[in-house]
């Protein structure tokens, strides 16, 4: 069984070992400057969330956790209790009953009734951004949990998923957000062509 | 003080007092008033500063304070009617944030930048490795997708102050991908800051290989804080936020990843999506422009700035009757890709009433629109059609009669 197991590893090493060789083959470095990460370096800076959201974190949170963090981590003290009458900060629960907010939104500004949980395609984005960017003052301080748990809390207050819904690593990417489809990229960029053929 | 041997190093430290009562001063001889700077001559030679005569300054845009009531920093205009030439002084080069966003202290020894994802080699460079590269110097705007948020405001610095050009320095981003090489099947990038929330842009892929610098350098001493020292991503001609600032991480990946700052861009119609990353052509009359006074008919100099996101500015047209003629301005700097070109006009105002226009055209032959050619395209009123991307519609500006100039969309 040991032996199988060394066999097994030195196979990885060889494979990995040529792997690299091959890719050397066709783009080598030429300046020899910098140094590799080690793959735990590159998982502590790596915050990315893509939409698959294949770098999710484990960890999950449910609406009613959340409303609870919602106020003890202190985002009431600037969204608003309710989450659109804070003044200084964006709304985050969009309603058609209450009155835009008064002071402008914060950039990238979409409009101020129209809340990320309502406009982003992906569910990932306000994971993402949460994680990143919140609470202010104290980025990067939520544990996983806290940001699952914040992210439900928004996205059921919005309308979006049940108030019992568990939010992981896989259900959050699969949550059906509103605009899903609300949104087309860019066209491929290419040097020297304009932006828009026919556009004046 | 002995007035045959003035002690004129002992005055400039010890009579701050004279040296007020001296601001308001006595004309010499020759018709100049002379003062004594405020602070002492070893430091003024250490580094220099503009004389006090000179007070042009930054302001926070019109609808939002900056420092704002969590102490965050918001966007803020350069005042484009001062300026000379195409080089944005740094310390008047406009500012905008992630957010509104502290503007961190970053050690440079301590600065790291990461480049990883689909790559054969994950790398990590400290500044003086980054410094080691091969690097080039390139002049280019940088120009906030917000810059002309409304057609009406009344100066040239309201409605066009979110744009400023500098000469930046650094490795080209495709020599560092290259060094770390890109695996197939890659097509974005997303970039990152070391700013408390850590404001990150997914770029193409073909844009990051194509134009980007990993830039150090601005007008040449290192960025300034408020630029995103130590290091800064310059993506020529696209929007400011994909101009990352204290640019900590790079990620190699294959889908467009929908951060906070892209969510914001997003649209449904992919005509309108189209417009979002790059500039159009664009130009602004600085002289004679809103809020200033001409001094009676006779021989004026227009001048204004023009760039484009697509490449360089083949040429400026000036109008002086509102947009029915045209003629030829010259161009009076270097016209380079994606950077600010200054452009002059011989004009001489009959002292009538008067609407002045600038339009330009850029090296793939686009004509900088008029608010009528979009609403056209779009099949909108004039007055309520909704730019997609930036603004860059021609500005007119109304010189009336008894000389005051107006914006001519207010």
């Amino acid at each position: 069984m040991g032996a199988s197991t060394m066999g097994l590893r030195r196979l990885l090493l060889l494979t990995a070992i040529f792997g690299i060789c091959q890719t050397g083959w066709t783009q080598s470095p030429t300046y020899g400057l910098g140094k590799t990460p080690a793959p735990d370096e590159i998982r502590s800076w790596d915050i990315s969330i893509s939409p698959d959201g294949k770098e999710l974190p484990p960890g999950h949170g449910t609406a009613k956790e959340g409303a609870a963090l919602y106020v003890r981590k202190g985002c009431a003290g600037c969204h608003g209790p309710n989450g659109w009458s804070g003044g200084h900060a964006p709304t985050l629960i969009s309603s058609k009953n209450h009155p835009p907010n008064s002071v402008p939104c914060l950039a990238p500004c979409v409009n101020d009734s129209n809340a990320m949980a309502i406009h982003s395609p992906y569910a990932t984005t306000l994971w993402d951004y949460i994680h990143r960017g919140m609470p202010i003052g104290r980025e990067g301080t939520l544990t996983p949990n806290e940001v699952y748990s914040l992210t439900a809390f928004l996205l059921y207050k919005n309308d979006v998923i049940k108030e019992d819904e568990v939010l992981d690593q896989q259900s959050l990417p699969k949550v059906k957000m509103p605009n899903r489809n609300g949104f087309a990229l860019p066209p491929p960029y290419k040097h020297g062509e304009s932006r828009l053929a026919g556009y004046p | 003080m002995d007035s045959k041997k003035p002690n004129r190093r002992g005055f400039l430290r010890d009579g701050a007092a004279l040296a007020g009562l001296a601001a308001g001063g006595a004309r010499v001889a020759a018709g100049q008033t002379q003062g004594q700077p405020a602070k002492k001559i070893e430091e003024l030679i250490a580094y220099g500063e503009r004389s006090r005569f000179v007070t042009s300054t930054r302001v926070p845009v019109v609808d939002r304070h900056s420092p704002d009531e969590f102490g965050l920093t918001f966007h803020v205009l350069t005042p484009l009617q001062d300026q000379f030439g195409i080089i944005t002084p740094s310390s008047l080069f406009y500012t905008a944030t992630h957010r509104g966003a502290f503007v961190p202290d970053i050690d440079p020894r301590e600065h790291r930048l990461m480049i990883h994802g689909m790559v054969d080699r994950p790398l990590v460079f400290t500044m003086d490795e980054l410094k080691r590269f091969p690097f080039v110097s390139r002049i280019h705007f940088v120009e906030c997708l917000g810059n002309r948020a409304r057609a009406s405001h009344k100066t040239v610095m309201e409605t066009h102050g979110l744009t400023s050009c500098a000469e930046w320095t650094g490795v080209p981003l495709s020599l560092l991908l290259k060094e770390a090489g890109v695996q197939s099947g890659a097509s974005w990038i997303v970039a990152e800051g070391a700013e408390e929330v850590k404001g990150a842009s997914s770029i193409p892929l073909a844009k990051a290989m194509d134009d980007c610098l990993v830039c150090y350098g601005m007008n040449g001493e290192p960025i300034r804080p408020q630029q995103g020292f130590p290091l800064r991503l310059m993506v020529p001609g696209f929007e400011g936020i994909y101009q990352i600032k204290y640019l900590r991480r790079i990620k190699v990946v294959d889908q467009y990843y929908m951060t906070y700052d892209d969510y914001g861009h997003i649209t449904q119609d992919p005509k309108a999506s189209a417009l979002t990353h790059q500039i159009g052509p664009k130009s602004v009359i600085t002289y004679p422009s809103g809020g200033q006074q001409l001094q009676g008919p006779g021989f004026y100099e227009i001048t204004g700035l023009a760039w484009s996101g697509a490449g360089a500015i083949r040429g400026v047209e000036i109008s002086t009757d509102g947009g029915r003629t045209w003629k030829n301005a010259q161009l009076r700097s270097p016209a380079l890709p994606m950077a600010h070109t200054r452009f002059g006009f011989d004009w001489k105002w009959d002292g009538k009433e008067c609407v002045l226009m600038s339009r330009c055209t850029d090296d793939l032959g686009t004509v900088q629109p008029t608010r009528a050619d979009i609403a056209k395209y779009w099949g909108q009123p004039e007055d309520k059609v909704r730019i997609q991307g930036a603004d860059n519609s021609v500005q007119p500006w109304r010189v009336a009669a008894d000389g005051s100039v107006h914006n001519g969309l207010a």
